[in-house]
C-alpha cells in the first residue's frame, strides 16, 4: 500500500488532487481511498488531503501519519507546516517550488527523494491562476510513474474541469516534463 | 453493476434514488450534507421522480417524512447528531406508527464541546426508539444496506423506519470504488412500497389516536412484537440480496472468531482497521478475532451467543464509541454483558472506548484493547467499568 | 368496560389504526351532563349560533331550519345557551 499526504491551503485543490488520483487508481481495477482532513474549510488555511493506493481492499480509514509521498501545492507552507513530519526515509517529497534542492535539503526533517517543480509558475502560465493541485499531480507521477495511469488521470482531470480540460491537461504534462527528480 | 469510484455520501444518495423515494424530507448537516445535496440535485435535474422537501428544521424533516410515508410514499431522510437530537420525538413516533421510514445516519458526536466529528453518541442516543437499526462498516455496506432498507422496513409483516449508520466523515467523506447497480438489475428486487392502511380517502383511516391506559400496554407490546419479528425478514433480504448478488450481510460478524482466545466487539467503520490489526498479530502468534455487531436492533441475542459462547473465546473487549454517564459507561458493552447472563461458558466481557469526538484510534492502541483483554483474564477480573484507551490523565 | 374486556394487543392494527373512520358516533358522550339545553322555539330565529359554537357538533339542523341538540352526544356545557342571541336555550335539570 502506498499512502500519500498532500499539504495545501484550503482553495487550492489538495482535496482535488488526492480524489483525481483514487478515481484514476479506481478506474483501473485497483483500489484507492481519497479523504481530506475533517474540519471546517476556511480558504486560505493549511489544509490537508489522503489518499491510500493498494491492490487490495484497504481497511484502514485513519489519518495518514507516516507517508510514503508528501506532496505540497504551496511553496509557501515550508515555512510554517512540517511537510516532512513521518515520511518515511526512502519517501517521495513532490514540492511545488522555485528553489534548488540544495536549499529543500536545509529545511528541517528534509528527507526522502525529492521532486521539485515550479507548479506555481506553470499553474499561471497555462491556467492564468495560482491553482497547483492538478499541475503537482504530473510532477507526482513524474516521482513514480507506477502510481498510475497518466491517461487514465487525464480522463478524470477533463471530468473534473470540463471546461478548462485542455489547459489542465496541458500544465499536468508540462509538471511532467518539468519536474525535476533529485534522488 | 458497474464499478466506480466515488464519494460515499454520493453512493447513499444513488442507493436511495434506485430504490425510486418518492418524497426526500431533510435538513443539512454536516457531515451528512452531501448526501441530500446529491439527492436534491436529483430531483432539480429530472433524474429522480420525487418531491424534495425543503424543512426549517430535522423536526419537521422527521414529520414531513413520517406524514409522506403513512400517506404511501417511500419516504426518505438522513441526518447527523443534533440533527437527530432535534428529531427524537418524531422518530419515536415514526416507529410506534408504523411508518416504514429509511434513515441515511451519518453517525457524528453530540455536542458540547461542539464537534462535527465522528462516533456513535448519536445513534446510542435513540437506541430505544424503536428503530431497526444496522451499521455499515465501508460505502459499499452503506450503499447496500440502504437500498436494502427500503425492503426490510416496508414489509407488510414489518412496518417499521430502519436507520442506517455509517461513520460520518471517516465515511461520508471518502471516495473509494463501489459496485452500483443498474435499474434494470434490482428492479424486482424491490417491490413497489403498499402501506396496507395508508391514509386514503376512498378508503379512510385514522393515525395516531390517543391510546388511553386500558390501550398503551398492548400498543407498546404489539409494537416490541413487531421489531422483534422483523428479524425474520431482515434475514430473508439479506439472504435474497446474497443469492442474487453475491454480498452477504449478516447480524453478526466474525473474523477468526472461532479460533481467537479474545475478540474485539465492533460497530461500523473501525471493523475492518480492527481486522487489519488481528491479521498483523496473528503472523506474531495472538490468536485475536474481530465480532461486528452489525444488526443493533433488534438486537441478535442468538447470534450473539453462539458467536461469542463458542468454548475457545475467552474474553471479548467491547468497543463502544459512546459513554452511557453515570452508568457502566459503555452501552454496547452492558448490552453484550447482559446477553451472556445465563450462558454458563460466556467469556468475560470488557469494556473499552476510544474514537470520541472524532479522534484517530491507531494501531497501536486496537493492540492495547487486546491488551487490556488479556491483562484481565490473566487477573481474572472483568472490570466493572469501561477504560477509556488514549485518555491523557 | 371491564380492563380485561378490552382488545388483546393482538387485535390491535399496526401502530393503533383506526380503519373505521368515523366511529366516535358509536362513544355516546350524552351520558355525562347534568344539565341539558332545552330549545324554545317560540323565540328562536333559527340563526344557527348554537349549532356554531356547540364544541361537541350535536346540534343538528331539522327540516323547518331549527336546530336541536342531540342529547346522545350533548354534554351539558352551556356554551349554546350563553352564546344565543334570542336567549332562547335554557340549561334544564337532566334529572328532572
Amino acid at each position: 500500500m502506498v499512502e500519500i499526504r498532500f499539504h495545501g491551503r484550503g482553495g487550492q485543490g489538495a482535496v482535488t488532487s488526492a480524489e483525481i488520483l483514487a478515481l484514476a487508481v479506481i478506474e483501473e481495477g485497483r483500489y484507492a481511498q481519497a479523504f481530506p482532513a475533517f474540519g471546517a474549510e476556511r480558504r486560505g488555511a493549511p489544509v490537508l488531503a489522503f489518499t491510500r493506493i493498494s491492490d487490495e481492499p484497504i481497511k484502514i480509514r485513519i489519518g495518514i501519519y507516516e507517508p510514503d509521498i508528501v506532496v505540497v501545492l504551496d511553496p509557501t507552507l515550508l515555512k510554517s507546516v512540517p511537510v516532512f513530519s513521518g515520511l518515511k526515509d526512502n519517501g517521495l517529497a513532490v514540492i511545488n517550488t522555485n528553489k534548488g534542492a540544495e536549499e529543500i535539503r536545509k529545511i528541517e526533517g528534509a528527507k526522502g527523494t525529492l521532486v521539485l517543480v515550479d507548479a506555481t509558475k506553470i499553474a499561471l502560465e497555462e491556467l492564468g491562476v495560482p491553482i497547483t493541485n492538478v499541475v503537482m499531480l504530473g510532477a507526482l507521477l513524474k516521482g513514480k510513474p507506477e502510481l498510475a495511469k497518466m491517461e487514465l488521470v487525464e480522463k478524470f482531470i477533463a471530468e473534473r474541469f470540463p471546461k478548462l480540460a485542455e489547459q489542465e491537461i496541458k500544465a499536468f504534462r508540462r509538471a511532467y516534463e518539468e519536474a525535476r527528480v533529485e534522488g | 453493476m458497474k464499478r466506480v469510484g466515488i464519494e460515499v455520501s454520493i453512493a447513499i444518495a444513488e442507493a436511495a434514488a434506485l430504490a425510486e423515494v418518492e418524497v426526500v424530507s431533510a435538513y443539512p448537516i454536516t457531515p451528512q450534507t452531501h448526501i441530500v445535496e446529491h439527492l436534491a440535485e436529483l430531483v432539480a435535474n429530472g433524474e429522480l421522480n420525487a418531491e424534495f422537501i425543503t424543512v426549517e428544521s430535522e423536526h419537521t424533516a422527521m414529520s414531513a417524512a413520517l406524514g409522506a410515508s403513512l400517506a404511501g410514499a417511500r419516504a426518505f431522510t438522513s441526518t447527523s447528531s443534533q440533527g437527530l437530537a432535534l428529531m427524537n420525538e418524531i422518530v419515536y413516533i415514526t416507529s410506534s406508527m408504523r411508518a416504514p421510514v429509511v434513515m441515511a445516519l451519518a453517525n457524528r458526536s453530540l455536542s458540547a464541546p461542539i464537534s462535527i466529528w465522528n462516533d456513535h453518541s448519536d445513534v446510542m442516543n435513540e437506541r430505544d426508539t424503536g428503530w431497526i437499526s444496522i451499521f455499515a462498516n465501508n460505502g459499499q455496506e452503506a450503499y447496500d444496506l440502504t437500498f436494502m432498507a427500503f425492503k426490510i422496513g416496508e414489509h407488510p409483516n414489518v412496518l417499521l423506519p430502519v436507520m442506517i449508520n455509517f461513520d460520518g466523515f471517516i465515511l461520508t467523506h471518502v471516495i473509494e470504488p463501489v459496485w452500483m447497480f443498474d435499474k434494470e438489475e434490482v428492479k424486482d428486487f424491490l417491490p413497489p412500497y403498499e402501506h396496507p392502511y395508508k391514509l386514503d380517502v376512498d378508503r379512510p383511516t385514522s393515525h395516531g389516536p390517543v391510546g388511553l391506559p386500558d390501550i398503551y400496554t398492548e400498543a407498546k407490546k404489539q409494537q416490541e412484537e413487531a421489531i422483534r419479528n422483523s428479524r425474520k425478514i431482515i434475514d430473508a433480504v439479506w439472504d435474497e440480496f446474497a443469492e442474487r448478488f453475491g454480498r452477504r450481510y449478516r447480524a453478526v460478524e466474525e473474523y477468526y472468531a472461532d479460533d481467537a482466545e479474545i475478540v474485539l466487539l465492533t460497530q461500523g467503520s473501525v471493523t475492518e482497521a480492527a481486522q487489519v490489526v488481528v491479521d498483523e498479530m496473528r503472523k506474531r502468534g495472538k490468536k485475536w478475532g474481530v465480532v461486528e455487531l452489525r444488526l443493533w436492533r433488534p438486537f441478535p441475542f442468538e447470534d450473539l451467543k453462539k458467536v461469542l459462547c463458542n468454548n475457545n473465546i475467552k474474553c471479548v473487549v467491547v468497543l463502544d464509541r459512546a459513554i452511557s454517564f453515570g452508568g457502566q459507561l459503555g452501552i454496547v458493552m452492558s448490552e453484550v454483558r447482559s446477553a451472556l447472563y445465563h450462558e454458563k461458558n460466556k467469556p468475560m466481557v470488557v469494556g473499552v472506548t476510544a474514537g470520541l469526538g472524532g479522534r484517530d484510534i491507531r494501531f497501536d492502541e486496537y493492540v492495547k484493547m487486546y491488551e487490556i483483554g488479556e491483562k484481565c483474564l490473566k487477573e481474572e477480573k472483568e472490570p466493572d467499568k469501561v477504560i477509556i484507551v488514549g485518555l491523557r490523565e | 368496560m371491564r380492563l380485561k374486556e378490552r382488545p388483546k394487543w393482538q387485535e390491535l392494527l399496526p401502530g393503533c389504526v383506526i380503519d373505521e373512520p368515523g366511529n366516535s358516533v358509536n362513544y355516546k358522550t350524552g351520558d355525562w351532563k347534568t344539565l341539558k339545553p332545552v330549545v324554545d322555539k317560540q323565540k328562536c330565529i333559527r340563526c344557527g349560533t348554537c349549532w356554531i359554537f356547540c364544541p361537541e357538533y350535536a346540534y343538528e339542523e331539522d327540516e323547518y331550519g331549527y336546530f336541536n341538540p342531540n342529547y346522545d352526544y350533548c354534554k351539558g356545557c352551556g356554551i349554546c345557551a350563553v352564546e344565543c342571541p334570542a336567549r332562547c336555550i335554557r340549561m334544564e335539570r337532566e334529572e328532572e
